[in-house]
């Protein structure tokens, strides 16, 4: 038990370098890539309509794409719950604080 | 190729590329698969107009004539079926039915192929199963006929019998494709749940490819020769250096890697492909192994041409092309050195050079991944095309010993079959209209099934044309389909010869025929078109060297006053 819980430890302070901000920044790269779009400036309240290359098939390559980039995979049922980009954020911090 | 590069492809300018209508019926969401398949065509050059249908509508567009694949009335129909789809059908079946799955769903899928070719004359391509295990019966599955995996297997192999005695249907392996990738790659759990999507991100550009590389060959482009280097390509070593005792060929360690390799080769060489050599070497060194190590499986009589110089193996490549007589885009040129590699590339435009890997132990897989020898026939003459392009080459060192043409072509005593299209020669002219680019007037492709057709209409006159002549048989060289017009109007619906009989006369002999023809049956005017393509800019004034006059986009030749020309080609 103890073991385990050095080990997660370990893995959080080493991926607690990454902050908000960096994987915000990340995320946004990855949206440019994709969507093709060098104009996109994404903040934590950006949604579906603000981008309009932004739509549910699109969403599936973010997705796909930011599973990749983060080498991250999140379940299917928080592929469709996110209300914004701050959500989808909060979700990747998590994965790789538990990764 | 990432999906992502062939999604920015659909921004692309697509103007001036051949266009080709194609519709998508899928039982899954297919919006992904459609932008790859249309991303994919980019590369090719192709404008692919796709109809996509709403999801889960096979059977419905197909059963009913008035639904928007008929309106679309695309050349090629593209029909996907999920193993997923087919896994839930199986699971609703009563267990008493389920051993007959397989059977059945043949036979509705027959009876879909039927409904759609009486009304439409469309290719169609399907994907098979990408099997999925259930593990319902663990390994004993295999034994047990009513299981899922039993059945999967079962379809998958109904469905190549299918596709034989179909000439309209034609498969796309995605079988293969799992089996190269795996299922991990293929599928993705998560997307499948929210998407309904099968195919994941990764595959579809594999899955894209599988599809073009038919549709490619549908459209007569495939390859058709591989240039093959020879030291540590084709053998381990180099023969100037080590000598004929001790390059690695046979069941020793690498040498093992380049007999099996050469085994690939010789199995396309059975199958048609023309083999070339082309080596920095000194001839006689080059060819020693061929003629005496007694492991290479390649000997010389599976070699076309052989060319081993000091030259520059661009140059060298432009030789062995002008001996052939095939576009550079159907050549494949293997080499293990990186700078020949760049080097043909660079200037022979259109050539494919796989970028072996460094290790010779991998080629053959790496080979195999590139899928380069796509087809849609296969005929028997396929066998005996290395003789054909020997003879050719002997003949080529003939012509230099005349001065006057005439004299060479009498010297040939030249004989031609003349007859109308029968059971024994359309695969070879139903190949020869799918491969034909260069020496085609209007580049109409015709299947198998169509030539069938067309030699019981009676608004149609088929004629076939063999040549040989005193170093061998080049077998059936030229295809002419007329038309009846009208009363004193034969039209030439289709004019494609093989390029392999150039400058022989062959194209006099050919009008000789369509004029007597004509004037025997009572037409006057003998009309023809040139539609221009990428690739038979060689025959666009063809009407007009013959003595036709122009009128508008046609070309007209008065039959009643034609005097034959000259030609020293006899009827057999």
């Amino acid at each position: 038990m103890l073991l385990i819980i050095s080990i997660k430890n370990v893995s959080s302070i080493k991926n607690n370098n990454m902050t908000k901000e960096d994987i915000l920044q990340q995320v946004n790269e990855v949206f440019i890539d994709v969507l093709d779009n060098e104009d996109i400036k994404l903040n934590n309240e950006t949604t579906a309509e603000d981008i309009e290359e932004w739509d549910s098939l699109s969403h599936i390559q973010l997705v796909v794409a930011i599973e990749k980039h983060f080498k991250i995979r999140f379940k299917s049922s928080e592929i469709q719950s996110w209300k914004n980009v701050g959500e989808m954020i909060d979700c990747i911090e998590t994965k790789i604080i538990t990764a | 190729m990432e999906f992502n590069h062939l999604k920015k492809n659909l921004k692309k300018d697509y103007t001036g590329l051949k266009k080709i209508k194609v519709s998508l019926l899928s039982d899954t969401a297919s919006q992904l698969l459609v932008q790859s398949i249309r991303g994919y065509g980019y590369e090719y050059s192709y404008d692919l107009d796709i109809f996509e249908a709403d999801f889960n509508q096979i059977d419905r567009q197909i059963m009913d004539y008035s639904s928007e694949l008929y309106e679309h009335e695309a050349d090629i129909t593209i029909i996907y079926e999920s193993s997923h789809k087919l896994l839930s059908k199986f699971n609703k079946m009563p267990a008493d039915q389920k051993k007959d799955f397989a059977e059945n769903h043949i036979e509705h899928l027959d009876m879909l192929i039927k409904t759609l070719s009486a009304k439409l004359k469309t290719k169609i391509i399907y994907l098979n199963l990408a099997e999925i295990n259930d593990t319902v019966y663990g390994n004993y599955a295999n034994k047990l006929n009513n299981s899922f995996v039993f059945q999967q297997r079962k379809f998958n192999y109904l469905l190549m019998e299918k596709a034989a005695e179909t000439p309209e249907l034609f498969i796309c392996d995605l079988s293969a494709i799992q089996s190269l990738y795996g299922k991990k790659q293929l599928f993705s759990p998560s997307i499948y749940i929210n998407t309904e999507m099968v195919l994941s991100i990764d595959i579809l550009p594999k899955v894209a490819h599988g599809i073009l590389s038919i549709v490619a060959a549908m459209n007569g482009r495939m390859n058709k020769c591989i240039i093959l280097d020879l030291d540590n390509t084709t053998w381990g070593g180099i023969i100037g250096d080590d000598g004929i005792e001790n390059i690695q060929v046979g069941t020793l360690g690498i040498g093992k890697a380049f007999t099996e390799l050469q085994y690939w080769v010789k199995s396309l060489q059975q199958r048609g492909i023309i083999i070339a050599v082309c080596s920095k070497n000194t001839e006689s060194v080059a060819k020693e192994p061929f003629e005496k190590h007694p492991d290479m499986v390649l000997r010389l009589d599976d070699i076309a041409v052989f060319v081993a110089n000091w030259e520059n193996k661009a140059d060298n490549i432009r030789q062995i092309q002008s001996i052939l007589n095939i576009g550079f885009d159907s050549m494949v040129f293997l080499d293990d050195n990186p700078f020949e590699r760049n080097i043909v590339r660079d200037n022979i435009p259109g050539i494919c050079v796989p970028e072996l890997p460094q290790d010779p132990a991998e080629y053959l897989q790496y080979l195999y991944s590139l899928n380069l020898f796509e087809t849609i026939a296969v005929s028997n003459e396929d066998a005996e095309r290395t003789k054909l392009y020997q003879t050719e080459s002997k003949r080529v060192i003939q012509q230099q010993k005349f001065t006057n043409e005439d004299d060479f072509l009498k010297d040939l005593n030249m004989l031609s079959i003349v007859e109308p299209f029968n059971k024994f020669n359309t695969p070879r002219v139903a190949q020869l209209s799918q491969r034909s680019n260069q020496f085609n007037l209007r580049t109409v492709r015709y299947t198998d099934a169509d030539i069938e057709a067309l030699a019981t209409d009676n608004d149609f006159y088929t004629f076939s044309f063999t040549l040989e002549d005193k170093f061998g048989d080049n077998g059936l060289i030229c295809v002419i389909i007329l038309k009846k017009e009208n009363d004193t109007t034969l039209f030439i619906d289709t004019w494609f010869m093989s390029c392999r009989v150039l400058k022989r006369g062959m194209e006099h002999f050919v009008l000789n025929t369509i004029a007597n023809f004509a004037k025997d049956n009572g037409f006057s005017i003998v009309k023809g078109e040139y539609i221009p393509t990428a690739k038979n800019e060689m025959v666009k004034d063809h009407y007009k060297n013959l003595g036709f006059e122009e009128s508008g986009n046609f070309w007209t030749l008065n039959a009643s006053d034609y005097i034959n020309k000259k030609c020293f080609i006899n009827k057999k």
